[in-house]
């Protein structure tokens, strides 16, 4: 066998029909790959929600789901949105400048990333790694939290923490301030989270 | 290609069968090479227990799993329920239940317990880098399979370890968002995930297991196998060529392991019976909650065995990144001006520490938490490579190299403490701290491992008979 020579034109034809096989291979790979991406029906579960708002006290929260996520609507306070301004130095991201296209609507690229200052619309997933963070709403001292507290949002898997406009604290594992997804009223007491007027 | 074998017309019945076989299967050639004529050393000890062991895991894993799954809905809606249903109305389902998820935490003891005599009696170095290097591959996939099938109970634990996990693959630059959203499957991990998951868990990642295990075993069968005093016992050999410090497997082994055996399954069945949550370490309490995407609950952490990582993962915060940018650059420093390497690569060493700095800086905290935690389970495959000691076995290294595996283990132990833990400043320091221990430990390996004065290898093994 080994005493044979080579034949060239043998050995390039076998050589292309390989590389011309393992294009196919890749080639079948793609459908199969695909198949991981959310599948139509998944695509389609993403419909906008209308919540009526006109039961929420000050100071409390109401929680839907708008594309299996949980949306937040927090009635703020007047102290509370004091104490937006008094925690600005303590920010991360206080004026909602990273992301914007992704997290803050430009109706919500204020101090109380919201377009009623009262009402505040959130994606409760921390942007770390994506747990929900628990309202720590009280201001003051208490267990895992500064004492300076002004209340806000504790992510209880990393210990990221939020002000009451989802704005995160510095030196904290999430990066980016809470998600205000696209909202909008259709009255003084229904809002429609998933659509706003742009679309 | 072995030559027909003729047989006498009068030879018994079952001599005729096994001639049969044998010239159609080398039935007698593979039970010679890997029971009966396989020579191990005759000096192994405890810790030789645990490769045995972690099969029959293997073992107890699928049959367990095989019997479940005809009980079991892969379904967001009826997960939950299907679970309860086989713990109250199938009968003895809560058995194979706890059975399966008590072997997958007695998995990583004994697969943990394994790698460390691995470690320590130096298994892993020349000629066997591959049987290692197999082995690392097996503990990979190991954890693939523990965090899928974690999954598939979808109570609360399971729905927000699977979530957090996902989105630890979002924090790859440019691709990680839509990586994270190809492994979901959805926007949020929900019905789509869980059939993935099922699908991984109960075929894909125990084929590659069982291969992997096939090729861990094939591989060992041809170095043989390392022992205590890492001594090779081919040096000598008796007139047939059979190692003079060998015995064949089987039946010493055999029946060695099955004392072992009967050990495990005496712990494994006390638990089983007697604590199948274990405190809350096996089973963890809120995973006794549905999935609830709208609710995380107040403590996560994964189970025990991945929570050394998952220190490390949270260790890595922006004040971190400092400390890791100075080893960067102190690497560098060394590198460039006291290591005997040509002027070419130290300045490949300093322009790559430059490139490594300004990631570093450039891009989240977060993502290199990731890349920590998986680095700490690459880092293994490098060993065979990062040790440099001129003797295989820790009984004959220096003494203070065995207080630095004691701190190691230690080390090891203390991580994985903190990952149950709720976060806290005073474990993020100590996590740090420790980060930085095990890391060190393996990356300076070849300066540490050459340093000091080795005791004398014995010619042939050590061993006194009972």
């Amino acid at each position: 066998m080994s005493e044979t020579t080579v034949d060239t034109s043998k050995r390039t034809w076998l050589i292309t029909s390989g590389c011309v096989g393992a294009v196919g291979g890749v080639a079948v790979a793609v459908p199969f790959v695909s198949s991981f991406s959310p599948s139509e029906r998944a695509k389609a579960a993403g419909a906008a929600v209308e919540v009526d708002i006109g039961a929420i006290k000050p100071g409390e929260k109401l929680t839907v789901e708008w594309r299996g996520k949980p949306v937040w609507i927090v009635r703020r306070t007047p102290e509370q949105l004091e104490a937006l301004k008094k925690v600005e130095g303590q920010l991360a991201d206080p004026e909602s400048k990273r992301n914007p296209a992704e997290l803050t609507p430009d109706y919500a690229r204020n101090q109380a990333r919201s377009i009623k200052p009262e009402f505040f619309v959130g994606v409760g997933i921390c942007s770390h790694l994506g747990c929900s963070p628990s309202d720590k709403f009280q201001m003051g001292p208490q267990a895992s939290l500064p004492d300076d507290w002004q209340g806000g949002f504790f992510c209880p898997c990393h210990g990221s923490t939020f002000d009451m406009a989802g704005r995160v604290y510095k030196n904290k594992p999430a990066p980016d301030n809470l998600e205000v997804p696209p909202h909008m009223y259709l009255s003084d007491t229904r809002l429609l989270i998933g659509e706003d007027t742009k679309a | 290609m072995a030559e027909f074998k003729e047989i006498s017309a009068d030879a018994p019945m079952s001599e005729k069968a096994l001639t049969w076989i044998d010239n159609r299967f080398p039935l007698s050639k593979l039970y010679k090479e890997h029971l009966s004529e396989y020579y191990a050393p005759k000096n192994f000890n405890f810790f030789y227990f645990f490769g045995a062991l972690s099969l029959l895991v293997l073992v107890i894993q699928i049959v367990t799993g095989i019997f479940l799954v005809m009980h079991y809905k892969p379904d967001a809606a009826l997960a939950f329920a299907s679970v309860e249903y086989i713990m109250r109305d199938v009968p003895y389902g809560w058995l194979i239940r706890y059975m399966h998820s008590t072997g997958a935490s007695a998995f990583f003891v004994v697969v943990y317990l394994h790698m460390f005599r691995g470690l320590i009696y130096g298994s892993f170095r020349k000629p066997r880098e591959l049987v290692w290097l197999f082995g690392c591959a097996i503990f990979l996939a190991l954890m693939g399979e523990a965090f899928m099938g974690y999954l598939l109970p979808w109570g609360q634990m399971s729905y927000w370890g699977a979530q957090v996990i996902v989105n630890l693959f979002s924090a790859i630059p440019l691709i990680g968002p839509d990586l994270a959203l190809l492994i979901r499957g959805d926007y949020v991990v929900g019905d789509a995930t869980l059939n993935r998951f099922f699908a991984f868990h109960v075929i894909a990642v125990p084929l590659v297991l069982l291969g992997l295990v096939v090729a861990h075993i094939i591989a060992l069968h041809e170095v043989g196998s390392n022992n205590p005093d890492g001594v090779e016992i081919k040096a000598h050999k008796d007139e047939k060529g059979r190692p003079l410090d060998g015995i064949p497997f089987h039946p010493y082994y055999t029946v060695h392991d099955i004392v072992g055996v009967t050990g495990f399954l005496l712990v494994f069945c006390a638990i089983v019976f007697f604590a199948p949550e274990l405190g809350g370490y096996f089973l963890e309490y809120n995973n006794f909650i549905p999935a609830d995407p709208l609710k995380t609950p107040l403590h996560i952490a994964p189970v025990w065995y991945f929570t050394p990582y998952y220190s490390m993962l949270r260790a890595i915060t922006g004040e971190m990144m400092y400390a890791l940018i100075a080893c960067v650059l102190v690497a560098a420093y060394l590198g460039a001006t006291r290591a005997k390497i040509s002027n070419t690569l130290k300045a490949a060493v300093i322009g790559s520490a430059v490139v490594g700095v300004a990631l570093m800086l450039a891009i989240d905290a977060k993502f290199w938490g990731v890349v920590v935690m998986g680095g700490a389970v690459v880092i293994l495959f490098f060993l065979p490579w990062l040790d440099k000691c001129e003797v295989k076995s820790i009984r004959y290294r220096p003494d203070w190299h065995v207080y630095l595996y004691a701190i190691f283990v230690v080390n090891f132990f203390v991580l994985g403490y903190l990952g149950i833990q709720p976060p806290s400043s005073i474990g993020e320091r100590v996590s740090q701290l420790g980060t930085l221990y095990y890391f060190g430990f393996f990356l300076l390996m070849p300066w540490w491992t050459t340093l000091g004065q080795t005791k004398p290898v014995p010619d042939r093994v050590n061993f006194v008979a009972h």
